[in-house]
């Protein structure tokens, strides 16, 4: 490890360290928007503590994107075989349709079978983050230059080591960047959960717009913000650990 | 140890390789030569099933490679390609083992073979073992590649176009390695390749390939002095004679010169200068040191004046050197002849010009105007 990665890594742990003490610490984010809104009765939402918030968004964010990355990859590996590549512009073409839907929109479809609450949000936070995924594992994959995978066969190794010992290595970074990009979406995206009673950190927000209390929305935008950054930094150390090798 | 019966390979109307049947024995060096689209790579490809054959079929000491499990099969052909195919995510040390890892191998066992090859290919292990491909030049690369295919010691080598990215001057230099590690390893290699000097240089036998078919099956001699027909002919080039003096080495046709060692003094130098016109100067160890001209001596000259001191790695050639390249030489540097020395300069024969015609002139009978043979 270089002594600039290993900066880079202590960094990150370090930012998540604060942001764990940040949002279970109540007193510090009343003493930081009470003098910016004195009018207000209340500048937290009584209804949960921020630490509650935080988890429930955490448990969103991780189940959702957890599927997304267990159903994109092999999903994006599979169109790259020769069994699957037949269904290569079907499964673009409907993981890219599933981003473009809006995430509310999903939602509202999702509700009359799936009922209120959790699980609708986690399909809907499903479906949206598909994409990056399945196309940074397909572009991953197909970045592999044809004369490794050539050698990689005519040495006599079966598909399936030539998937894990030469394709995958060396399709990490396009993966996991796919896989920060949806993680990314995911965490901002997840506030809409609110409007069906999901919890997470867009329950302030949502609650704050309908009764007009500006204190709330910052109670959930700004740790969700902070929340995206700091995912972003940690797969970026992922991605730097599993690529100091391949180019 | 390698037969090809009627092999063929179809591509819905077309036909890659056609009916193609040749045997090559142990040990040997087959090239398959011809334009591209022949049908070359395609044949090799077929060799380890890359492509399978649509009819005809192969086998390898007997045994029909359709009757091995595929990998098992690949695992027992060493295969080399341009260096692009080297694994960049592996180490050398790394890219050498895959082959030993695949067959389970243990990590001692894998380190060591990997030193000892890096050292086989003229790559010292310590500098080279930890690098990762992107860190090495062409030819280092390609060496590697070589490295690799010959892991698990396979008694067959597929090559692919391996020296085809590789700049001239490297070209050569990898030849020349690739023929001295044959020498020494005896493996049964078929080698693809477009360029016909390469092909002379490197092949015991040479199949020439056109449009899927064969049209020679030849040692390299046998093409030049009888081409089967105008396509080879051609193909071969205009330059047949001097494609010939490729296949013959500098220690072919040396003799011994004349010398005399550079503490011989006055008399000495006259008595040995007496009997040739050019006669070289050595050091005491026997390493060169330049030469004199009896017309110098004669005009007055003294001894220590004669003498044409010369820089022995500039105007000598190894006695494993090519005639063709031996003769570009002595035109390059104005001689009618040039010393042969080995590793440490010394010096061990001379070639002249007129061996190299006498070369040349060998087997010229037969190159008369071939049989029109084929039409195209």
């Amino acid at each position: 490890m270089t002594p600039h990665r290993r900066r880079n890594a202590a960094l990150t742990v370090a930012g998540a360290l604060a942001f764990a003490v940040l949002v279970s610490a109540p007193s510090l984010w009343e003493a930081a928007l009470r003098p910016l809104f004195p009018q207000l009765r209340d500048v937290l939402m009584p209804r949960d503590t921020l630490a509650t918030f935080v988890l429930q968004h955490l448990a969103l964010v991780g189940i959702s994107s957890g599927l997304t990355i267990v159903v994109g990859v092999p999903l994006g590996i599979w169109v790259t075989r020769v069994g699957g590549r037949d269904f290569r512009p079907f499964v673009v073409a409907a993981t890219d349709l599933g981003q473009t839907f809006p995430p509310v929109a999903v939602l509202a479809l999702a509700m009359p079978v799936l009922g209120f609450g959790f699980w609708p949000t986690i399909v809907a936070l499903f479906i949206y983050g598909l994409f990056p995924v399945v196309s940074g594992t397909i572009a991953g994959i197909e970045s592999v230059p044809a004369p490794v995978v050539d050698a990689a066969r005519g040495m006599g190794m079966s598909p399936t080591q030539v998937l894990f010992r030469a394709e995958l290595p060396l399709a990490a970074r396009m993966i996991l960047s796919g896989i920060r990009t949806s993680m990314a979406i995911n965490i901002g995206t997840a506030t809409v959960g609110a409007a069906i009673g999901t919890g997470g950190l867009g329950v302030p927000i949502i609650g704050g717009l309908a009764v007009q209390n500006m204190a709330y929305v910052l109670e959930g935008a700004l740790p969700a913000a902070l929340l995206a950054v700091l995912a972003d930094a940690m797969l970026a150390q992922v991605e730097a650990a599993v690529t100091v090798r391949s180019d | 140890m390698i037969r090809l019966e009627g092999v063929t390979r179809r591509y819905g109307e077309k036909t890659a390789v056609d009916e193609l049947s040749f045997e090559v024995a142990e040990g040997e060096v087959c090239v398959l030569i011809g334009p591209s689209g022949c049908g070359k790579t395609t044949t090799l490809r077929m060799i380890n099933r890359l492509i399978e054959p649509t009819g005809g079929r192969i086998l390898i000491e007997g045994r029909d490679i359709m009757s091995l499990p595929v990998e098992e099969l690949r695992r027992g052909l060493g295969y080399v390609i341009q260096s692009i195919g080297l694994f960049p995510h592996l180490t050398v040390a790394g890219n050498i083992s895959v082959v030993p890892r695949l067959l389970g191998w243990d990590k001692a066992r894998m380190a060591a073979r990997a030193d000892e090859l890096l050292r086989l290919v003229g790559l010292p292990p310590e500098a080279y073992r930890d690098k990762y491909p992107r860190q090495l030049s062409g030819g280092e690369a390609q060496r590697v590649g070589v490295a690799r295919a010959l892991a698990a010691d396979p008694p067959v080598l597929l090559m692919d176009e391996p020296f085809g990215a590789v700049d001239p001057l490297n070209r050569e230099r990898l030849q020349t390695e690739f023929a001295r590690i044959q020498r020494e390893l005896r493996k049964t290699v078929i080698f693809v390749t477009h360029d016909i000097d390469e092909a002379i240089r490197l092949a015991d036998k040479i199949a020439i390939m056109r449009d899927g078919k064969l049209q020679q099956f030849a040692s390299p001699e046998e093409l030049l002095n009888h081409p089967a027909n105008k396509f080879v002919h051609d193909f071969v080039g205009a330059d047949r004679a001097l494609k010939r003096l490729v296949r013959v080495k500098v220690s072919d046709v040396m003799r011994s010169p004349a010398t005399v060692f550079a503490n011989a003094g006055e008399i000495g130098f006259r008595e040995a200068a007496g009997r040739r016109r050019f006669t070289y100067v050595l050091e005491p160890d026997g390493r060169l040191l330049g030469w004199i001209d009896t017309h110098d001596l004669d005009q007055g000259l003294s001894a220590e004046e004669a003498i044409t001191l010369v820089d022995a790695g500039e105007a000598s050639v190894g006695p494993d050197t090519s005639l063709r390249d031996a003769l570009s030489r002595m035109l390059g540097l104005g001689f009618r002849s040039i010393a042969v020395t080995d590793d440490g300069c010394r010096l061990i024969g001379e070639v002249t010009f007129s061996s190299v015609e006498a070369a040349m002139a060998e087997g010229d009978e037969h190159i008369a105007a071939p049989a029109e043979a084929d039409a195209g």
